[in-house]
């Protein structure tokens, strides 16, 4: 009695197909593979001479930023644009828009100009499956970060660069280090991986950084670096913003690089093939040292390489998914 | 004007009556119960057979809205949705625009709500000018303008030395305080109770310790001052559990609950509806079982609706940028009788917690259907289904989790002062 339905359905048409990307949690196992799988082939093409193809053409996708991003921006641009559809680029200053009429009224406008696919960065948990209940049926919705809730296609591509490395999730133990509580990655990545089968997954933090009951989520809690590291394979640092110096979270960044920040001492707890990630920007000495960051057993940069692949196959992915709900719907599609 | 009532099911639990009775009103009075007075002679019979006849609804926590944020619901909407759910007598935050801590605005509230003429309405005044927490506000004044209580609503006081003068000083007046318990410091940014749902969804959480750190202080200060006090709304099975160990060591204090809390948790946050976003928090499965516990053990004395209309766009926002609060004066009883159907408490146990108690809390003379009182009566049909919509609803907001959902149990007939205030 009086219980709410099933939260996560929007994500998926009724013939279980992406028409949403708005968070990894409650999606299945075959979905996400399918769009490793996808992104896979992606990659691959990204190193041919050609790196266009068709499959939107004709198609326009908006990137609503409601905070400021400029790598998540771009890369989405770029794979928007390597699937030929038409983008159009918005930041959205949030100060104007801290009311939701304004926010519903900016979607209105931004449905007037027919977009297909709207992709969705704001401040809000929450924003991206507000945005998605208050669109008009015809455009997805892409979440690319909303509030600490979820960054789904981060965690995804995050997924495509340890699969491409160490192969199957099974075997693995993978540890998420630093600022737990404020991050919408780590919650990502933690559903991702429980999905995808992935033995252990560790996070490491201060209590101050960790939200209570984490273990919830199905994670193991570890607050010192020498026992959360031991036998691991795979470490995805997090990235450390300034102000939680200044309410009472952290005493300073120097403690924190002491204890919790990823140098070479702190790597060797870890298993000799470990390898290291980080959702960047990074902040060189005070979650990871330099030579880590630019170490052998650094995926950084192949996480943005990644990251395009990755956008490439959710957006294709959703407007797929999208075009079957329109004819599902008996709504004539026009190419 | 006479009427007569006749074959409803009557329960007051004022006098233990709960048998098959016909009720007769005369002059706004109730003059009879059973056998009709000599000479009786009715202008009007209601036929209430197959139907409980009860006194009317007093609801501890009411927000009218007006003056100042008549978009959101006015004195005649609200008090018209009140009749509609089968209650007489709304006890009102002060939290308006201009607040209620001027005698001006505690007698415009009453006088507009006797214009219309739909329920009673009794205001709480403002503990402290402008809800700040600083300056007393003129208890006496207001007390002697018709509030008959005083909160500071979830606006804690922060010096404990005030709040100790606060009370002090309306323990001089024997006035009533009413405590809705909230540390603004650990709730700071929180909008739901922090727990795994608040993991998950990364909405910042409201910790308990935010509500029982506030009623541990308040409890130590009432037992300090002495005064009359009161705790509206409780969420946490602890709170609960520190207001029976009160009362057992002899401090007469009360408290009581909304029905939401008794019913939803903390889970239906899930998916980031917004009309689960209320204040304070639903919480978890294990609190949701203490506060019914505590109904039960009578620790909590009665049921509230902490009803919070709001305008559509409030609640059109991500979740932690919408407002908090549901409409729920419509669903009170309904929602209410399905602890009955739950088996929870016995039907004369819930109506007290809805008339008598309350009326207890407040000392005032009313939630009983005893010869010569008002005739203040619910007339409801326990086992009409109807669905909760905005149409269905009378009340300007229509921001109810329940919308959309089928319940059982539907007021018939409201009178107020022996005057049909609502009819079906």
């Amino acid at each position: 009695m009086f219980e709410a339905n099933d939260p996560n359905s929007i994500q998926l048409t009724a013939d279980g197909q992406l028409r949403h990307f708005l968070t990894t949690e409650g999606l299945p196992r075959e979905l996400l593979t399918e769009i490793l799988d996808t992104a896979d082939s992606f990659v691959d093409m990204s190193q041919q001479q050609v790196k266009k193809v068709p499959l939107l053409r004709g198609k326009t996708v908006a990137n609503l930023f409601f905070e400021n991003s400029t790598r998540t921006l771009s890369t989405f641009e770029l794979a928007a644009k390597r699937l030929s559809a038409d983008v159009l680029n918005l930041n959205i200053n949030t100060s104007s828009t801290k009311k939701g009429e304004t926010l519903k009224d900016t979607l209105m406008t931004l449905e007037a100009m027919h977009s297909d696919m709207f992709v969705v960065r704001h401040s809000d948990s929450g924003a991206a499956h507000f945005i998605a209940q208050h669109v008009t049926p015809n455009v997805a919705v892409i979440n690319a970060g909303d509030g600490r809730h979820a960054h789904p296609t981060q965690a995804m591509l995050d997924m495509l660069t340890i699969r491409r490395h160490k192969g199957d999730f099974a075997p693995l133990k993978v540890a998420i280090v630093g600022d737990i509580l404020h991050s919408r990655v780590a919650r990502s990545q933690i559903h991702a991986l429980r999905t995808l089968g992935a033995d252990e997954i560790r996070v490491i933090a201060p209590k101050t950084l960790l939200p209570r009951h984490i273990e919830a989520l199905g994670v193991k809690v570890y607050t010192e670096m020498a026992r959360g590291l031991r036998d691991v394979d795979v470490i995805m640092m997090l990235r450390l913003q300034k102000e939680r110096m200044q309410s009472a979270l952290l005493p300073s960044e120097s403690e924190f690089y002491k204890l919790y920040g990823l140098n070479r001492d702190k790597l060797a707890y870890a298993k000799p093939d470990a390898v290291v990630m980080h959702p960047g920007p990074i902040n060189r000495g005070v979650e990871i040292e330099s030579e880590v960051a630019d170490g052998p057993r650094s995926l950084i940069l192949d996480q943005v390489t990644n990251g395009i692949a990755v956008r490439m196959a959710v957006l294709s992915k959703a407007m797929s998914g999208q075009l079957s709900q329109r004819s599902e719907s008996g709504q004539e599609e026009q190419a | 004007m006479n009427i007569l009532i006749q074959g409803g099911r009557v329960i007051d639990p004022t006098q233990h009556w709960d048998e098959l009775a016909d009720l007769y009103i005369q002059d706004g009075e109730i003059s009879a119960l059973g056998e009709a007075p000599a000479g009786f002679q009715p202008d009007e019979v209601i036929d209430a057979s197959g139907q409980i006849v009860c006194p009317g609804l007093i609801d501890l926590c009411t927000n009218l809205r007006e003056p100042g944020y008549t978009r959101k619901g006015t004195i005649a909407s609200e008090t018209a949705a009140a009749a509609a759910g089968g209650i007489t007598t709304l006890v009102v935050t002060p939290d308006t625009q201009p607040l209620v801590e001027t005698a001006a605005v505690a007698e415009l509230i009453q006088d507009r709500a006797a214009d219309v003429g739909f329920a009673r309405v009794l205001p709480m005044g403002a503990l402290t000018r402008n809800l700040d927490g600083e300056q007393l506000a003129p208890l006496h004044g207001l007390a002697s303008s018709g509030c008959v209580a005083f909160t500071n609503m979830r606006n804690p006081i922060a010096s404990s030395q005030t709040l100790m003068r606060c009370l002090e000083y309306a323990a001089t007046h024997d006035l009533l305080v009413i405590f809705q318990a909230q540390d603004n410091a650990l709730a700071a940014n929180g909008c739901m109770h922090d727990d795994t749902t608040s993991t998950r969804l990364g909405l910042n959480g409201i910790p308990e310790a935010a509500e029982t750190i506030e009623v541990s202080r308040c409890l130590l200060l009432v037992e300090e001052t002495g005064v009359r006090a009161h705790f509206g709304q409780l969420s946490c099975e602890r709170s609960v559990r520190m207001v029976e160990a009160a009362r057992e060591r002899g401090l007469d204090v009360t408290a009581d609950v909304a029905i939401q809390h008794l019913l939803l948790t903390d889970e239906s946050v899930n998916g980031f509806n917004a009309a689960y976003h209320l204040q304070p928090p639903l919480r978890s499965q294990l609190d949701r079982a203490g506060l019914r516990q505590g109904l039960v053990t009578g620790t909590i004395a009665a049921i509230c609706s902490d009803h919070q209309p709001h305008d559509p766009i409030a609640k059109q926002a991500p979740f932690a940028a919408t407002e908090p609060g549901m409409s729920g004066l419509e669903t009170l009883l309904p929602l209410s009788l399905s602890l009955v159907e739950q088996q929870l408490i016995e039907l004369p146990q819930l109506i007290e917690t809805l008339t008598a108690a309350p009326a207890r809390i407040l000392g005032i003379e009313a939630g009983t259907l005893e010869i010569g009182s008002p005739a203040d009566i619910c007339v409801f049909d326990p086992n009409a289904e109807w669905e909760v919509s905005e149409d269905s609803l009378r009340s300007a907001g229509k921001n109810t989790p329940f919308l959309g959902q089928t319940l059982k149990g539907r007021v018939n007939v409201t009178l107020m002062d022996g005057r049909i205030v609502f009819r079906r």
